[in-house]
Parts: structure tokens; sequence; C-alpha cells
């Protein structure tokens, strides 16, 4: 019922607007083509006056409304991240002056210039002065932009310092999937046709690297001020690491592994205070569309201090003993890296 | 040019004879159906356009009421949809395919074959001066791939696992693979196929464009002399022949991986379980080929519209368009830096970063030329005396949004930004408001400002003037905030954002924007009825240059015939921006040169 309450409205909302704009173009043939098009030149240039001011003052009200909701207040959680956010400032108040200069003189020339009687317009073909101006400030500008954006691209795909946490992120059909080098510090050998069962990741248990790696899903723990390397892959189609508070993105491609590190600067418990919502987590979110659980595809990043890093780095079993419990050794506690070394070792 | 002139003679006679309004040698099928008249093949585009626009808008309704309201259910969705509306929701698999159907149909059927179809076609012979196309047959053959391509890509929507839906882009192994998404069935098929089609029907009519616009032009049109129309309607067509092939070429490769069993662009995958066969391809590949063509594309979409805005500001401000060699040659810089710059929408791919290095030189390079055409659009309305006409409208407004959408290209031309920025909806509100909505602005300035040249009738003008403030003011209300949504990360092409801690924010945003869409998509169905209404009950145009414009279209008889000039076709000897000139209020080309004029 309302369903039809509200076709009919519209249907009556559009009959009236037509009713109007038939009746105004009679009055005009009435009224003398001239004078009804000279009336509605005034609106509307009065319109497009208004329009800029209006909108101006909707950027600035947008703008206090939005600046809360975006990632500026509670500042980037990696060193690089904000660096970019001082690029992001920089980018904005140039273009941002830009912005407003060009919007004003393009709404103001119209209003100022609208047809009139007295005036006739400026013949003004070109004028190579002006046009060169306008050639080379936005050059030198965008000069600075580009030097100063290049610094930072290269500092940010550059090799991940040696003493980088090593962490290797493997996207699928929607989830994430983490994989921890173990004591030794080497990721054991992978092989996309050993993807089987348990072995979802297909690594090759003939290596003796993997043996003590370490693999979790959905919830991946780094140490904070650190630096941390992620080993990128994807099983089945291209995903993408989407890391928003450390302002870093790298693609998940099938068949290509790729890289990208950063080191966080603050504890998922830092942030809940920085960003005042006690619920704060670090996200990762699958930022390359994936199929229909693209959007579900979350994966949760807990930043901690180096101790709790280690302490439960040191709680969680290797893979190989998951998927072969068997061979798990008869221990009460695995929580020593010094006794899990030699195991990988002797196998 | 003597044998362009003579070409032109030759014209004359056969031109004029197959014309004869009158006499009724054409059947309705060859005027209307079949017709080679390139008047009536860019109105067939265009209304091709328009029917293809209420689809793909009606499309993003859609959608936009899933992340509007993403918690309620509408039970008319059902009875709409079928089972892709299951309960009155749409479910994930239909709204990604909805979403990719958008994007392919505005940008490729919508702002490519609408917009540079319909204006390369309708006002290349009228303003160079020409009979018809340098080929009429090719001419009305590219409508027909297009509308061949329409049909298919329309039939896809029908199939039972649904049109394709792994986005516009179809990267693969996404677009390769059944086993990872149901669109990647026999809608991704058709959707290549569609395609294909739609890229011979690009490459007939670009071929065309340029060979017309070379040869045919009328005695005393010098390249020089050319309306900027013209030009920015030369350089799409260059940009469409050389760049459409590589898409091609692509896609074909795409059809060989599905259906064949190739490798192009597959490499250890294991989906569903299964373990492929596939070795040493890479998805990348496909990446650097779908931009080659698809950045390229976006100049495409945008060159036309530039040109329309430009010679729509010059004619209502009655001043000469400023710096009228400089907008050629910003136009040029544009069309061959296009082929440069493809590799910016890959920087997270792990792309070399060197190689990544100049990417960003050279995309940042394109703000440039953009600056000198926006200040020397300024210019052109500094101290001019202009009249509002719903076409200077959109030729402002486009100005507007190409400055709003073009300035946030700097943010995500600029690599370490775009990391961040990269597929979230930042880039969803730039490349909407620079492509899109100037896109449609541009078309919209063209619609209003040709309308009676194509149908001897005027479109309402309170009409306009509403669908115009609607649109304006909603599609900034729209896309404006996006820009905050995207700096806060929030990726696009996300079905339910509530899931997400970072991103669950917006919700009461994301609401408004949808709410805003739908009034925005009832301006347009105003446009459309306004268009039909006009066609047959739209006041009459009674003088032959009704803008007082200087270009030859407003030389032709009020509804020209094939062939377009009774006479002879009239000789040139001036540019088209000779407004204000000596005290003058304008010149028409078609004067000659007076003993006293001012030399500029």
């Amino acid at each position: 019922m309302t369903q039809i309450l509200l076709i009919a409205i519209v249907v009556m909302i559009f009959v009236v607007i037509f009713q109007i704009s038939k009746a105004s173009e009679y009055v005009s043939v009435l009224k003398g083509e001239d004078k009804a098009r000279k009336q509605t030149n005034k609106i509307n240039a009065f319109l497009l006056i208004s329009f800029l001011i209006v909108g101006l003052i909707g950027v600035w009200w947008c703008n206090d409304m939005f600046y809360s909701k975006t990632l500026f207040p509670m500042g980037a959680a990696s060193e690089m991240g904000q660096k970019i956010d001082l690029m992001l400032y920089i980018t904005i108040a140039v273009t941002g002056v830009v912005f407003v200069i060009t919007q004003i003189l393009l709404f103001w020339f119209a209003f100022k210039y609208q047809e009139n009687d007295d005036r006739k317009a400026y013949y003004f073909p070109h004028n190579t002065k002006l046009e060169l101006l306008w050639t080379t400030v936005p050059a030198i500008f965008l000069t600075v932009l580009v030097v100063f954006g290049l610094k930072y691209w290269f500092k940010m795909t550059s090799d991940a310092p040696k003493d980088a946490v090593l962490v290797e992120v493997t996207g699928h059909q929607f989830g994430w999937e983490f994989r921890y080098p173990g004591p030794d510090g080497i990721l054991g050998k992978k092989d996309y046709k050993l993807t089987k069962g348990a072995n979802s990741l297909g690594v090759d248990f003939k290596d003796p690297a993997s043996l003590d790696d370490i693999h979790v899903g959905v919830t991946m723990h780094i140490p904070v001020n650190r630096p941390i390397k992620f080993v990128i892959n994807a099983q089945d189609v291209i995903h993408d690491v989407g890391l928003v508070h450390f302002r870093m993105k790298m693609d998940a491609v099938p068949g290509i592994p790729t890289t990208l590190w950063f080191t966080p600067l603050y504890t998922t418990e830092e942030m809940k205070v920085r960003s005042g919502n006690p619920n704060f987590v670090y996200e990762i979110s699958c930022d390359q569309i994936c199929g229909k659980g693209h959007f579900s595809m979350r994966g949760v990043i807990v930043v901690e201090s180096d101790a709790d890093y280690k302490k439960w780095l040191a709680s969680q079993q290797p893979e190989y003993y998951t998927i072969f419990p068997d061979k798990k050794p008869k221990m009460d506690t695995l929580d020593s890296t010094a006794k899990s070394a030699p195991l990988s070792a002797k196998l | 040019m003597s044998t362009t002139v003579i070409l032109q003679e030759s014209d004359v006679q056969v031109g004029y004879d197959t014309h004869q309004e009158h006499s009724h040698h054409e059947s309705f099928i060859t005027k209307y159906v079949f017709s080679q008249d390139h008047k009536m093949i860019g109105k067939q585009f265009l209304i091709t356009g328009m029917i293809w626009a209420i689809i793909g808008g009606f499309f993003s309704v859609i959608f936009r009421l899933q992340l509007g309201y993403p918690e309620s259910t509408f039970p008319w969705l059902e009875d709409l949809l079928g089972h892709w509306a299951k309960g009155g929701k749409l479910q994930p698999e239909f709204y990604y395919a909805l979403v990719t159907m958008h994007g392919t149909i505005l940008v490729f059927f919508v702002l490519t074959a609408g917009l540079s179809g319909t204006f390369a076609n309708f006002l290349i012979p009228l303003q160079i001066g020409a009979r018809d196309m340098a080929s009429p047959l090719l001419n009305m053959l590219s409508y027909w791939f297009f509308f061949s391509a329409s049909i298919v890509m329309m039939s896809s929507l029908f199939v039972q696992t649904g049109p394709a839906s792994g986005g516009w882009t179809i990267y693969p192994p996404l677009s390769a693979l059944g086993d990872a998404s149901s669109g990647s069935k026999i809608g991704m098929d058709l959707w290549l196929a569609s395609m294909a089609m739609f890229i011979v029907s690009q490459l007939l009519a670009g071929l065309n464009y340029i060979s017309t616009i070379l040869n045919l032009r009328t005695k005393g049109m010098s390249m020089t002399r050319m309306p900027l129309t013209i030009w920015a309607l030369f350089f799409t067509a260059v940009l469409g022949v050389l760049s459409f092939p590589v898409l091609l070429s692509g896609a074909i490769l795409l059809l060989f991986d599905r259906n064949l069993g190739t490798s192009f662009f597959l490499s250890d995958i294991v989906v569903n379980g299964k373990i492929l066969p596939n070795e040493g391809g890479s998805a990348i590949l496909f990446q650097h080929l779908f931009w080659f063509l698809g950045h390229p594309e976006v100049y495409i979409i945008i060159l036309p519209a530039m040109g329309i805005s430009s010679e729509v500001l010059s004619v209502n401000s009655r001043k000469p368009i400023f710096g009228y060699m400089a907008m050629v040659g910003s136009l040029f810089a544009i069309a061959i830096l296009a082929f440069l710059v493809w590799a910016h929408h890959m920087f997270v791919t792990g792309l070399n970063p060197f190689l990544g290095a100049f990417f960003v030189l050279l995309t940042l390079l394109i703000a440039v030329p953009s600056a000198i055409k926006v200040f020397n659009w300024l210019t052109t309305l500094w101290r001019g005396n202009i009249r509002f006409t719903p076409a200077m409208l959109y030729a402002i407004g486009f100005v507007s949004m190409f400055i709003s959408g073009g300035l946030t290209g700097i943010f995500l031309g600029n690599s370490s930004l775009d990391i961040h920025l990269h597929d979230t909806y930042f880039i969803i509100a730039h490349f909407h408001i620079v492509m899109g909505v100037a896109g449609f602005f541009g078309m919209y300035a063209g619609v209003y400002h040709w309308f009676p040249k194509m149908y001897g009738r005027f479109l309402n003008n309170t009409m306009g003037y509403i669908h115009f403030w609607v649109t304006l003011i909603g599609a900034y209300l729209i896309f404006w905030p996006m820009h905050y949504e995207g700096l806060a990360g929030m990726p696009r092409r996300y079905y339910d954002f509530s899931g997400w801690e970072s991103f669950k924010m917006f919700a009461g945003l994301n609401q408004f924007i949808s709410f805003i869409s739908i009034l925005v998509f009832a301006a347009q169905l105003l446009f459309v009825f306004n268009f039909v209404y006009s066609i047959f009950k739209g006041r009459k145009v009674t003088t032959q240059n009704p803008w007082k414009a200087n270009t030859l279209e407003w030389t032709t008889p009020i509804r020209p015939g094939h062939g377009n000039w009774e006479g002879e076709i009239p000789e040139v000897y001036r540019g088209a921006y000779d407004y204000g000139k000596d005290g003058r209020d304008f010149i028409p080309q078609t004067e000659q040169i007076g003993e006293n004029e001012s030399h500029h």
C-alpha cells in the first residue's frame, strides 16, 4: 500500500513539474522570448553564485562532520604512515587552495558577467604570457609533490631491514592465513600441488625448514616498534592485504609472491586509547574484489609488546605437529625455543 | 586541398540524389533502422546510450539500497530479481554482478558509445562541412556491431548463473575461473563476446572519424580552423583505434584461458579444493593489457566532453574560446600522455618501484595540460556576456566537476599516497566526479545544445533547469563525502560494512548517499521524459541559427536531410570562434575576412 502511495506521489511530482514547465514555455511566448530569457538568465546567475556560497559552506560543514571519522585524528600507526599522513595534509592544502580559487572564479565570473544589454563581450582570443604562467606554476607545484612522493615511494618499497619479523600472509576465498618461520627464521618451501586436507597451505614438509613453522588463521600477532615484513601469496584469485592504520597495501597474486614492510608504533591497547574506541582492532581488509565473500574477508592484527609477542609465539605449536600429531614428541610444553631448534635439525 | 574539393563536388550529386527528403525514396527501414545518414546514426547511438544509461543507473540505485540499508529487506526486489534477491534482500553474488554491470555499461556503452558515438557521428560532417562520413556503410556497421554487443551484454543478465561479477576490470584469475565465482561462468563468456563486438564497433567508427576529419573538410576548413569539438573527437578516435585492439587481445587470451586450457594469466592456483594444472602465467600481465586500453578509455570519455564544453562555453559567453591553439595543444598532450600512464592503476600489484616512479611522473604531468584547459575555460568566461541556456549550465558544471575530480587525481597519481587510497571510496569519488559526472555533464551540454539541430525542436527549458540543478547539487552530495570514507580507508566493492570495526561508522552517511542517489536518478528520468516529449511536441525551431553560433552546422536547413546542405557546401574563411570581434556579436565561419578587420 505504501508503495502504491509512494509511486503515486512521485508521479504527481512529475506531472506538476511537467505542467509548470509547459506553462512557463507558454508564458515565455506570450511575454516575448527575449524578455523571458533575460529573466531566467538572472535567476540562474543568482543560483550559480548561491551554489558557490552554500557549496563552500557545505564543504566546510562536511569536513567538520566527517574529519573525526577519518584516520587523521588517531594518526597513523606506522612510521611510514605518519609521513604519508603529512604528505596527504600537504597535498590537501595545495589542491584545496587551487580548488577554492578556481571554483570561486568559475561561479563568480558566471555571475558577474551574466548577460547584460549594456555590456559587450570583450574579444580576448589569447595571451601568451598568461598561458605560460598557468603552464609553469602548476608544473612547479607538481614537481615538488612528485619529488616528495617519490622519496617516500622508494622508502616504502625498499627492502625490509634484515632484522624484520617475517610473516607469510596467504589470501584465499575468503580469509587470511599466516605462517611464522619459527626459531630457525626460515619459512619452509611450499608447492601449491601439495595443498590437500589439513595441509591447506601446501607446505613441503620434506624441507627441514618447514618443521618449526607456525600456522595461524584470522588473527596475527606482531611486536610493536620492530620492522615487520610480510611475504604475500594468494591461492586462488587476486586478493589485497589492506592495512589502513599502517597506510600500507599490497596485492596478493597467485603465483607471484609480493612483499611489504612497516614498523608498527602503537600496540592495539595503545590504539584503543588513541582512537577513543574501546573496541579498536587493527584489521586486514581485502581490497581487491575476489568473489562473493570479498566484503567479509577480514583479518585481525594484534600488536603487542615484544615480551607479549614472544610469549604468544612460544605458546603456538608448529604446524607439522598439528598435521602429523603422531610425530609430536611426548613433552608437556614446547615453549622453549631452545628445545625446538635442535628438533628441526634432527629431523 | 584541391583533391578534397573534388571529392566534395562529386559528393554533391551523390548526397543529393539519395536525399530528396520529400520524394520519399527512403523506406522506413533505410531511413530509421539501417540508415547510412550520419545524423540518424548519431541519434541511434544517443538513444541506445540513453536506454543503457537508464539500466546502468537503475542498477546503481539497487546496489545503493543494499549499501544504505544493509539491515532492511525490500519485498519488491524479490518480485523484480527473483532468487537474486531472496526474501527481498540482494544476494552478495548479485550485488557484485550489479556493480560489474553498472561499471561496464556506464563506461563503455554509455560514456563511450553514447557520448563520442553520438557526437562524433552527428557533428563531424556537420561541423567540417561534409555531406556524410567517409564511409557511411562502415558507419552503419559500427552502430550495428554496437547494437549486437548490447544484445549480447543484455542477454548475459538473464543466464541462470548471472552476468559477469568480477568488476568491470575483469581481472583474472577471478574472471577466468568459473569455480571462483558464479559470474565467471557463462556470464563472463558473454561479457567477453559482447566486448569483442563492441571493440569492432569502436574500430570501424574510429577509422571512419579519422579519415573523415582528415579528408572531407570543406574548402577553407584548415585543421586550425576546426571547432574544438572536432579536435577533441579526432583525438578520441585516435586513442580508441590505438588502444582498443589491446583490450581485444587481452579478452581473447582470457577466452583461451577460460575455455582452451591455456595459462596466459593463470599460475599456481588452488580453487575450491581443486588443484589447477596451470603454471607460468601472470595475472598481472592481464592488468597491463587491460589498462593499456583502460587508461586511454577515461580520456576517450572526457575528451569529447571537453570539446563540447569548450564550444558551448564560447558560444554562450559570446567570446572566443581563450587560447585556441593552447586548447588544441593540451588535447594533444593529454592524448599522448594517455598512453604512458596505464600502470598508475597498478601501484599496489608489486610493480617494480623504479618503473612505478616513471608512471608517477608521467601521470602528474597530465595535470599540466589539464590546468591549462581549466584556466582557459575560466578566462573564456571572464568579461563575457553570458547566456545561461541549459547547455551552458552543464558546461559550467562540467568545468566545476573537472576541477573537483581532477585535483583528487593528484593524490592518486602519487604512488605513495595511492597505496593508502587505492581501491577505497576515494577513488570511487575521484573517477565518478572526473569521468562519470563530468562525462555526463559534457554529454548533457551537447544534447541540450544540438537537440534543435537533431530534431528541429527545443528541449523544454524549465525541465532542463530543474534537471541541471538537481543533478549538480545531487552529484556533489553523493560524491563529495565519499572522499572522507576513502581517507578512512573504506574499501570499494564491499557488500556490507557492518562487520568491520574500522568502517562501520559510516553507516549513516551511506544511507544519506543512497537516498540522494535515488533523487538524482529520478531527475535523469525527467530528462528522458523531456527528451522523448520534445522530439514530438517540443517548441519548434524557427530560425536557422538559434544560438547565434559561428560553426557550419547552423548554416544547414533547420531540419537537414541526407547530404546536409541543399545547395553547395559553404566555404570557410575563418576559425570557429570569432565572437565579439570588432564589436560584432558573432561572425560565422562562412563570412569572408573583411578588409578592415583587425588581426589577432
